[in-house]
């Protein structure tokens, strides 16, 4: 029994420092794109509302470039210490794909960064701006090295099993594995959209201080238009990325849809839309279902034909509540986003976008509501391919470490402990930059500066204590 | 022909390693020479030496560990476990070092708990390495491709005691780089702390050499048998001119000379390492041929180490070269 204890350990740290982790990237890459849209506008048009904004949010970037830095270095070294099994098995393919993502990422980061953050004014314009590019396109591949690594451990090819270990066999089916396409879209999208929702609930704590500022307004509007466009692709690639796992994960579909047995064969699978999901009952309490809409969400006809979970023995089953309620968040929130957007282009076609203070007191209360569906998305995906840490081919309890209980609850609190306090600073420190006037972006002389700290966050200036 | 590849993975690997400890060595010395020099003033210009280079210096730490991952699955899979306990204790001081650079020049009141978060994090850091370093040299119980020891196998007096040393190598290490980027009484300072310094690591040095073949038969019998004798008698002659060097040149103020002088000590030790240890990659008996990826994985990666590593290392010495010359007070912040 200690040792299913230890493996629960080990899962619930990794869940907790990559949960912690996955925000920053993810941020990075939507404010990196971001950045690198506006400092394009402001050089095309020669706004300077555009040169504010992106001076605003480069500060903001700078943080979370830094707090994603520090606690991926965790991530890193994570594999080694708490998941050995996984790493001497499969490590001749994802250890391969780390170190392709480390090379490439501070390629970009050590060459670029410290131009976008501290070079205005030291460089040209024109190099500045193509810093802030690389630097965006660096994030983008950095993510796209990291999807490679997870999505071959959901859809593994390209490999040979030699002596219990995965070695090789072709590397572009490796990168280019079955589920690679539609999860880096998918998360890409996850991405922008977490992001298009930041933006739009400070231009909306702006707008609701002052209506009339300029750039609170552009950055609203700006964030609008981005959720109104992204949410209904995303829908559509969430929808491919669905059918894709019914190919090769139909265990997780029939966890994520509550699907326990299959149904006779007249009639098509009901799509259920709320339910208590039981595992030791195997059946679902409460049931709330639609006829034949799964059926036809997932096959795309009316009389499709899902397994149940049955189908596979109990313990290949993943955890079925987890996986249910995850899916059914990250689906109410992203059509609650769409109805943002939606809600968002009726209020621009009636002239109200920024007169609308209930539209953007919902906007500033619905901040994290992406970074909130983007993490259930993740549940619904890493705990729905368990029990298996490589799909259908190696178990999670069989790539576990062998550490005792004691010394897991121990790193496990000590990280807790450690990421409280350092996101706490981190994240207090952001509010302090996000309620600094965006129209009053007057360069500082302290970044520019000859030896100023040519660090991520220093380009955030200013005492964090005093108030503003 | 064949090309022996995971030999070449063994150097860079190791290239990546002799780059982290050269460069995080002096970063991370700077953090433990903290609590020797009093104000906040001369406290900011020690940090601002390091501020603009400390990140990329650590770059080198994940090239290596993810190297590992990739080139040598095996030892990444039997070195992290087994140095489960201070390795986590060195990411979690890693961190607070890392975010006192960012925090400690935009604070007032809270000052004092960054110069913690700093120092602290820069010994604890320094630390946990050198027991990592001290516990792979005392050997890892392996079988069936996995680590087969317990939680405190790495709890040494051996161990204990190249933790110590190498706080004593990074803060002399950091000493050396200080002299070369402050002036005045500041630098004064760290002339007056090298000789101590240089001192506590030969002594080690010494201790650590001996203490290996005592307890170590296979390297006893490596080092002290004819030719190898002869082979590997320069390594202690070189340290001890170029400990001699340091101890006499210190009253020459040749500012610059300290620094590669020291870095030639750590170079020494480290090939006093591999002379030790080649080929294996886990003592005391997993080869680096045993740990190697398939020959496709190394192939792979090597083409993208062969093409980015140089762009990182001319990054990085152009970021040195722009940052160069003295720090002075009241500089690098506002």
């Amino acid at each position: 029994m200690l040792g299913f204890e230890a493996l629960d350990l080990a899962r619930f740290q990794f869940a907790f420092t990559v949960s912690f982790h996955i925000l920053f990237p993810a941020f990075s890459i939507g404010l990196a794109s971001y950045l690198m849209v506006l400092e394009g506008l402001w050089l095309k048009t020669g706004n300077e509302i555009y040169h504010n904004l992106y001076r605003f949010w480069v500060r903001i970037f700078a943080v979370v470039f830094g707090l994603g830095v520090v606690s991926g270095v965790v991530m890193a070294y994570q594999f080694g210490t708490n998941w050995s099994g996984f790493a001497e098995r499969a490590g001749d393919i994802t250890g391969v794909l780390l170190t392709y993502e480390v090379l490439t990422a501070f390629f970009m980061e050590a060459g670029f960064l410290g131009i976008m953050l501290f070079g205005e004014g030291r460089v040209s314009k024109r190099l500045h701006f193509s810093a802030t590019c690389l630097v965006a396109i660096g994030t983008l591949i950095s993510m796209t090295w990291i999807l490679m690594s997870n999505s071959w451990m959901q859809t593994p090819a390209g490999y040979e099993v030699i002596d219990g270990r995965f070695e090789p066999a072709n590397w572009l089916e490796i990168m280019f594995n079955p589920s690679f396409p539609y999860r880096i879209v998918h998360m890409g999208l996850a991405a922008f959209i977490s992001v298009g929702f930041v933006v739009g609930g400070v231009g909306a704590y702006h707008l609701l201080r002052d209506r009339r500022d300029q750039a609170a307004r552009k950055m609203f509007s700006m964030a609008m238009w981005a959720i109104l466009v992204a949410l209904p692709v995303q829908i559509i690639a969430g929808d491919m990325h669905g059918l894709n796992t019914l190919e090769h994960q139909p265990a997780k579909v029939a966890a994520m849809e509550g699907h326990w047995e299959n149904e006779p064969d007249e009639k098509g699978m009901p799509l259920v839309l709320f339910a208590l999901p039981s595992m030791d009952d195997g059946a679902n309490h409460f049931e709330l279902k639609v006829p034949y809409a799964s059926s036809l969400i997932l096959t795309h006809t009316l009389d499709g034909k899902i397994q149940g979970l049955k189908d596979w023995p109990r313990d290949e089953w993943p955890d079925v509540p987890l996986v249910f309620w995850s899916f059914r968040i990250m689906v109410g929130l992203g059509m609650l986003m769409l109805g943002m957007g939606v809600v968002g282009l009726f209020l621009r076609w009636r002239g109200q976008l920024y007169e609308a203070r209930w539209f953007q007191r919902i906007a500033l209360f619905t901040t994290p509501v992406g970074f909130i569906a983007l993490l259930a998305g993740w549940i619904t995906t890493e705990a729905g391919r368990q029990p298996w840490v490589v799909y259908g081919m190696l178990r999670t309890e069989d790539a576990v470490s062998t550490h005792s209980v004691a010394s897991m609850m121990t790193t496990l609190v000590g990280f807790m402990v450690v990421y409280a306090i350092i996101f706490g600073i981190g994240i207090y420190y952001m509010l302090r930059l996000i309620k600094s006037e965006p129209m009053n972006m007057v360069p500082s002389g302290g970044p520019g500066h000859e030896r100023q700290p040519k660090r991520p966050m220093s380009a955030a200036d200013g005492s964090f204590e005093e108030q503003n | 022909m064949t090309i022996d590849l995971p030999v070449i993975w063994y150097l860079l690997i190791g290239f990546a390693v002799a780059m982290y400890v050269m460069m995080d060595g002096f970063s991370l010395g700077v953090g433990i020479l903290f609590p020797f020099i009093k104000g906040d003033e001369n406290r900011d210009v020690m940090m601002n030496t390091v501020a603009p280079v400390w990140d990329g210096n650590q770059t080198w730490m994940i090239l290596g560990g993810a190297g590992l991952y990739g080139a040598f699955p095996l030892a990444y899979a039997v070195i992290l476990p087994a140095m489960y306990l201070p390795l986590i204790l060195m990411l979690l001081a890693l961190i607070f070092r890392g975010i006192a650079f960012e925090f400690r020049f935009k604070s007032n009141r809270s000052r004092k708990w960054f110069d913690l978060a700093f120092s602290g994090g820069a010994m604890v850091a320094t630390f946990s390495q050198g027991v990592v370093l001290g516990g792979i040299v005392n050997g890892l119980s392996v079988s069936e491709r996995a680590y087969q020891g317990g939680t405190f196998d790495w709890f040494s007096p051996f161990a204990l005691f190249t933790g110590l040393a190498l706080m004593a190598g990074y803060a002399l290490l950091g000493a050396g780089w200080l002299i070369m980027k402050t002036e005045g009484d500041l630098q004064n300072r760290f002339y007056q702390l090298a000789r101590p310094l240089t001192l506590l690591l030969v002594a080690s040095m010494i201790v650590i050499s001996v203490w290996t073949p005592l307890s170590n038969g296979r390297i006893a019998e490596r080092w002290f048998t004819f030719p190898n004798i002869a082979w590997f008698a320069p390594v202690p002659i070189l340290v001890a001119l170029l400990s001699w060097s340091i101890w006499n040149g210190v009253t020459h103020s040749h500012e610059r000379r300290l620094f590669f002088k020291v870095l030639g000590l750590f170079f020494l030790g480290l090939s006093g390492l591999v002379i030790s240890f080649f080929p294996l990659i886990i003592p005391p008996n997993i080869t680096l041929w045993d740990a190697a990826s398939a020959r496709a994985s190394q192939s792979f990666l090597i083409v993208g180490y062969v093409i980015l590593v140089p762009i990182v290392l001319a990054y990085t010495a152009y970021s040195y070269y722009v940052f160069r010359g003295k720090v002075r007070h009241g500089e690098g912040y506002h």
